[in-house]
């Protein structure tokens, strides 16, 4: 299905479940400034969505965290989650963060979402609007339109999608995809892995370095949840506020994937959100990639009732000592 | 004292010890006179598990040039499973360390009971060699808590 079929069927049944009262608001997407500055946004009635819903391929939000908010309020909300959405959703489920009785998910198919970032690399500027084509995207410009290839327009992200298979939905529009379980997630965390210790470090201070305490990547996070989080609170020392040195650069990200580290679903929002592009996600999958390693493959959000490896254990686990022996002979 | 004899360099060491096991396991050390470096500052904690990986990053913030934790042996601990979720947590942490180009040999992890004064006072020694050999920690640390921050700037920029 193409994204501009979906989204007629999205408001059309959007609609429909306003109408007859079994919810009384629709989380979705809505259009910024520009075509590329997709935000979320909840609406109301059947001319908000007629006005303002959009569907497409920059719609890459994940709406799962702002439902721990909505699913407080009076009433149903009707949410839309692609599949990596409903990872993020299964995994607040886990944590009983979201009231599972007043939201209604349909889930949506997904072709992999747009970079902004990658289309302006390819030298496509003054975006206004993009559609899929002939196996591509056609990207229409103030200047006319643009052809570009799916491996080049895709967010990093898509091009290793983990899956297109809904792990938790009451409704499906379109067809249920695959699940890609051996998508090539860890290729770039692997060849960092391979580096020596000051490459990688020269590596990560290029890139932490740009970091300005935005704190989006924890706001947008759907796995940061705490109300209460140690980057607010005065008395930890690395609260809210410009980094002073490395050190507070390197503290700052390394708390932040480690306080998820077991619960990242590795919807890679942190990278998309970074508005100094740093690879945050390649932290997360670090992580990720430990775990799958040492304690069993866990994916995050796969199953409502599993327990998270870090907050479990088995009397064989391998001892600390395995990192130090890393790469030795 | 453990002393890098080619550059002199004193490191600082932080070791946090479970109350239950290592804790005392450095007290019957002293008790029997064996000897470990001086450089090595205890801190007593309830339960390995107590250990949030924000203690080891602010040790080296403040100027730790290692950090080790010593706990109970697996299946062993006072609260029946802490060191178990400790050893999980620390492998992590240590690996991504290692993954932001830290030297892995400034932390380490090991099971000391109360029993072991002999471990405890050579594990400590064996430690302190290795962080004396290793030089001052420069990557993972807070230049404002150093006190050779300034001819040290250099060195640090990478």
């Amino acid at each position: 299905m193409r994204y501009n079929e979906i989204a007629a069927a999205m408001i059309a049944r959007a609609k429909e479940l306003l109408s007859d009262g079994t919810v009384n608001r629709v989380i979705g997407w809505k259009r910024g400034e520009f075509c590329y500055d997709v935000t979320p946004a909840v609406f109301e009635t059947a001319e908000e969505l007629e006005k303002d819903f959009v569907y497409d391929a920059f719609c890459g939000a994940n709406v799962s965290k702002y439902l721990i908010r909505e699913s407080e309020k009076p009433g149903k909300i009707l949410c839309f989650l692609k599949p990596c959405d409903t990872f993020s959703f299964n995994q607040l489920l886990t944590e009983h963060r979201i009231r599972r009785e007043n939201v209604h998910v349909i889930g949506i198919p997904c072709e992999g979402m747009a970079d902004m970032r990658r289309i302006r690399k390819a030298g496509i500027d003054g975006v206004t609007g993009i559609r899929e084509e002939d196996g591509g995207f056609t990207v229409e410009t103030l200047y006319g339109e643009e052809r570009i290839s799916v491996y080049d327009a895709l967010a990093e992200r898509c091009l290793s999608c983990k899956s297109k298979r809904h792990v938790v939905y009451d409704e499906l529009i379109g067809e249920e995809g695959e699940d890609h379980p051996d998508a090539p997630r860890f290729e770039q965390v692997a060849k960092l892995e391979e580096m020596t210790a000051e490459e990688r470090f020269a590596f990560w201070r290029g890139e932490l370095s740009r970091c300005i305490r935005c704190n989006a990547c924890r706001n947008v996070c759907p796995a940061c949840i705490c109300e209460n989080c140690v980057f607010d609170n005065p008395d930890s020392g690395i609260s809210q506020k410009a980094a002073a040195d490395t050190f507070e650069e390197n503290m700052y990200h390394i708390i932040r994937a480690f306080h998820v580290a077991g619960r990242c679903t590795d919807c890679g929002e942190c990278s998309r959100v970074c508005p100094e592009n740093i690879p945050l996600h390649l932290l997360n999958r670090k992580f990720i990639k430990d775990i799958d390693e040492l304690y069993g493959v866990y994916r995050a959000g796969e199953k409502a009732d599993a327990r998270n490896p870090l907050v479990d254990f088995t009397e064989a686990d391998a001892e600390a000592r395995v990192v130090h022996e890393r790469g030795k002979a | 004292m453990q002393v890098n004899e080619q550059t002199g360099f004193v490191p600082t060491i932080v070791a946090f010890c479970c109350n239950w096991c290592s804790y005392a396991g450095a007290d019957l050390s002293g008790t029997n006179r064996l000897s470990y470096p001086a450089n090595i500052k205890i801190i007593r904690v309830p339960c390995s598990c107590r250990v949030n990986p924000i203690f080891f990053l602010r040790a080296f913030q403040r100027g730790a040039d290692g950090v080790i934790l010593c706990g109970c042996h697996p299946g062993d601990c006072h609260y029946t499973t802490g060191n178990y979720y400790t050893r999980r947590r620390m492998t992590l942490l240590f690996s991504m360390l290692d993954f932001l180009g830290i030297e892995r040999n400034r932390t380490r992890v090991e099971w000391v009971s109360a029993a072991e004064g002999q471990k405890f006072a050579e594990t400590m020694r064996s430690f302190a060699e290795e962080i004396a050999a290793l030089g001052p920690n420069r990557r993972l640390a807070d230049l404002r808590c150093r006190e050779d921050a300034e001819e040290g700037r250099d060195e640090h920029a990478v």
